[in-house]
């Protein structure tokens, strides 16, 4: 297998890759190592992970990070409500008082009463295809937590005190992603290979665009593109991402356009940007400039 | 046996390779190398873009040092002119921070005085006395480097917000703990006779400061790095941003402890330092690249700049509104705002002062520990659970 191969099984399930990132994706698989994404929101960072899980038919595990993630939330957690019941039970049925303390201690932290996060789920996979996990938006966990994902995703194993260390049998496919609103520790990179994805070129946008958004129009699809590189260019305040080119082009389909107007532009803009000065910039600078640079061959 | 002899190959490469790399200022640990060399031998090193991309994803960890990488690898693997690389690096130009070398010796100095007995605490003290209150204009080097000791004093009280960590609670908290619930039913037979509880946490909010490097901030520039430093290397989750021409980030330059060392690194990074402001366009990269993907959500940003703009002032306005509506507080601190008579004249200053929460001066230690209160006190009017944002928008007036 090589990086064409990858960029061709990506395609075949709906995400276009270029070079860059499906060389990055390949080398990730071969040398079972993580990979670390990070660029703007809607470049299609997430979107990399379901494909890649679509293609190799491996389950999809995705942990969201948040402020304040812990293990309890990411690794494992006990089912403290049933252990409660568990106990009372065992009370009831005046067990509790014929077994030794240890022995009803064993019984409460037994693997019934564990609940598997995303972290365990994804390294105690025992059906045949490795899954894809898919950490999302590690810059958003504190700090302390990285150091939890880096003996993770150095060993691919997790050790439960309570019951015993689990292994992966074959290391899941990770993806990171970060949106760097602070600076990963360098030791969680380290462990990772990294790619910094950019905003598609022009002609890669328009396959995207036709892939999926299958009825669209060849030359609308074009049209869309090349407004949204042009729009892109013009400062806003977020600039549209991929996710944003597909509503758009989505939208007008629906309408029925045939090719991008003031008109047709002017009814659709709340797909494309999603703030009031954004608007306001873009039909300050005209829609007609829009139309022109959309219209360009 | 066959595929000993193009991984002997590429290893050697690799290593030539990432040691070009290295002499360009990348940071890349020796793992990244063996990662490399791994790389090379499964894309193979006949394939240029396997070759490009592998060295990308395995040697490169931040999108900054893209632009350095893609010349070495030029330089490295199709040998165009080695001169051309410098060149390419150093675009615009370069001054260099004058007061530098002058700290080195002072400091130098005074390390050996603290290792020959005890400082001579009162004569310091009232050296520190004059030293708070005088103008950062008028320090001389030696000054600045005894003013670190001041710096240092200064405590960044985090402005605290909510998290969604969980703490231990004394007692009747808001949520059960069941962890602990559990574990001390099990001591008492199985009877959940102790509840424990939670609540959540609270924890300092980021600090953003972007300092203004250009010409006319240069006599204040070099003392108020030093209180980035302070801040840094004094409190979590702080970041510092140059502002000159372009946009620089030295956090991790000021993360250093020996405070000459940060600088030195800090001053090494900037390439514009002592040049022109263009604050507006500073502002529009901040706000494009960090501000908005979050860094500066709900975070203290302090801009720290006399106001002075080349730039167009409605530029400077907008995107200071932009930051105004990220930020939990936005605070300018202006050198030049104790000057008799002054008014905020500059044309980027009156641009940007309908969005300043807090509008502070800058120009002495006794101004900054006054800023370091600023920070903390941020949070003093919304303690317990407001979460709105209240800002007092009648005091801003200068």
């Amino acid at each position: 297998m090589f990086a064409d191969d990858v960029r061709n099984a990506l395609s075949s399930v709906g995400y276009l890759a270029d070079d860059g990132l499906s060389t990055a994706v390949f080398l990730s698989m071969e040398l079972h190592r993580p990979l670390m994404l990070e660029g703007d929101a809607g470049v299609g960072k997430t979107e990399l992970a379901k494909a890649l899980a679509r293609w190799t038919g491996g389950e999809l595990i995705r942990l969201q990070c948040y402020e304040g993630i812990d293990a309890a939330q990411a690794v494992y957690d006990w089912d403290y409500a049933r252990q409660l019941l568990h106990l009372r039970a065992a009370e009831a049925t005046g067990e509790s008082s014929r077994q030794t303390s240890e022995a009803l201690e064993a019984e409460l932290y037994d693997e019934r009463f564990l609940i598997r996060r995303p972290l365990l789920q994804a390294i105690a996979t025992t059906s045949g295809v490795p899954p894809v996990l898919l950490i999302d938006e590690i810059d958003r966990a504190d700090d302390e937590f990285e150091a939890y994902l880096l003996e993770i995703l150095s060993d691919y194993q997790i050790t439960v005190p309570e019951i015993g260390t689990f292994r992966a049998e074959q290391p899941p496919l990770v993806i990171l992603t970060s949106n760097r609103t602070r600076d990963v520790h360098d030791a969680l990179k380290r462990r990772c290979l990294y790619h910094w994805v950019e905003h598609p070129e022009v002609d890669r946008e328009v396959e995207i665009v036709r892939l999926r958004v299958p009825d669209i129009a060849p030359s609308l699809a074009t049209e869309v593109a090349q407004a949204v590189e042009f729009i892109r260019s013009l400062d806003l305040y977020k600039p549209p991402g991929i996710a944003e080119t597909i509503d758009w082009a989505t939208a007008l389909q629906r309408l029925g356009a045939i090719n991008l107007t003031t008109e047709s532009i002017s009814s659709t803009l709340g797909t494309v940007v999603k703030y009031r000065e954004d608007a306001e910039r873009i039909n300050s600078t005209g829609l007609d400039q829009v139309v022109e640079h959309a219209s360009r061959t | 046996m066959t595929t000993t002899q193009p991984a002997r190959l590429s290893a050697g490469l690799a290593v030539a390779f990432v040691d070009a790399l290295r002499a360009e200022g990348i940071a890349i640990p020796t793992s990244g190398t063996i990662g490399y060399v791994d790389a090379l031998t499964a894309v193979g090193i006949e394939n240029e873009s396997g070759v490009y991309w592998s060295g990308r994803a395995c040697l490169i960890t931040r999108p900054e040092d893209i632009d350095t990488y893609d010349a070495v690898f030029e330089r490295f693997w199709f040998a165009t002119g080695a001169g051309e690389l410098t060149s390419s690096l150093t675009e615009e130009f370069t001054l260099a921070m004058d007061s530098d070398d002058g700290d080195d010796g002072a400091d130098g100095e005074r390390d050996d005085t603290q290792l020959d007995g005890p400082p001579p605490i009162e004569l310091r003290f009232s050296s520190a006395e004059i030293l708070r209150q005088k103008d950062f204009a008028e320090w001389t080097d030696a000054e600045l480097a005894e003013s670190q000791r001041l710096m240092r004093q200064l405590r960044f009280v985090g402005s605290p917000r909510r998290s969604l960590r969980l703490t231990p609670a004394p007692r009747s908290g808001l949520r059960l703990d069941l962890r602990r619930t559990v574990r001390s039913a099990l001591a008492a037979d199985g009877e959940p006779i102790r509840q424990h509880f939670r609540r959540r946490s609270s924890r300092p909010r980021r600090l953003v400061l972007l300092l203004d490097v250009s010409g006319s901030m240069e006599p204040y520039a070099r003392a108020l790095i030093r209180f980035a430093h302070a801040a840094v290397a004094g409190r979590q989750r702080v970041e510092v941003f140059a502002v000159g021409t372009r946009l620089t980030r030295i956090t991790r330059e000021l993360a250093r402890r020996d405070v000459d060392e940060a600088i030195d690194r800090a001053a090494d990074a900037v390439t514009d330092w002592s040049g022109g402001t263009r604050l507006g366009e500073g502002l529009r990269r901040f706000n494009r690249d960090w501000g908005q993907r979050g860094m500066a959500r709900g975070a203290i940003v302090v801009i720290l700049s006399d106001g002075w703009d080349r730039g167009d002032p409605e530029a400077l306005g907008e995107q200071m509104q932009r930051l105004q509506r990220l930020t939990h507080r936005l605070v300018w601190v202006n050198p030049l705002k104790v000057t008799p008579g002054y008014a905020p004249l500059a044309r980027g200053m009156a641009a940007a002062l309908p969005f300043v929460d807090e509008f502070v001066e800058g120009h002495s230690l006794n101004a900054l520990e006054e800023l370091a209160n600023v920070i903390g006190g941020a949070q003093d009017r919304r303690i317990g659970n407001t979460v709105f944002s209240q800002r007092p928008r009648e005091e801003r007036t200068p």
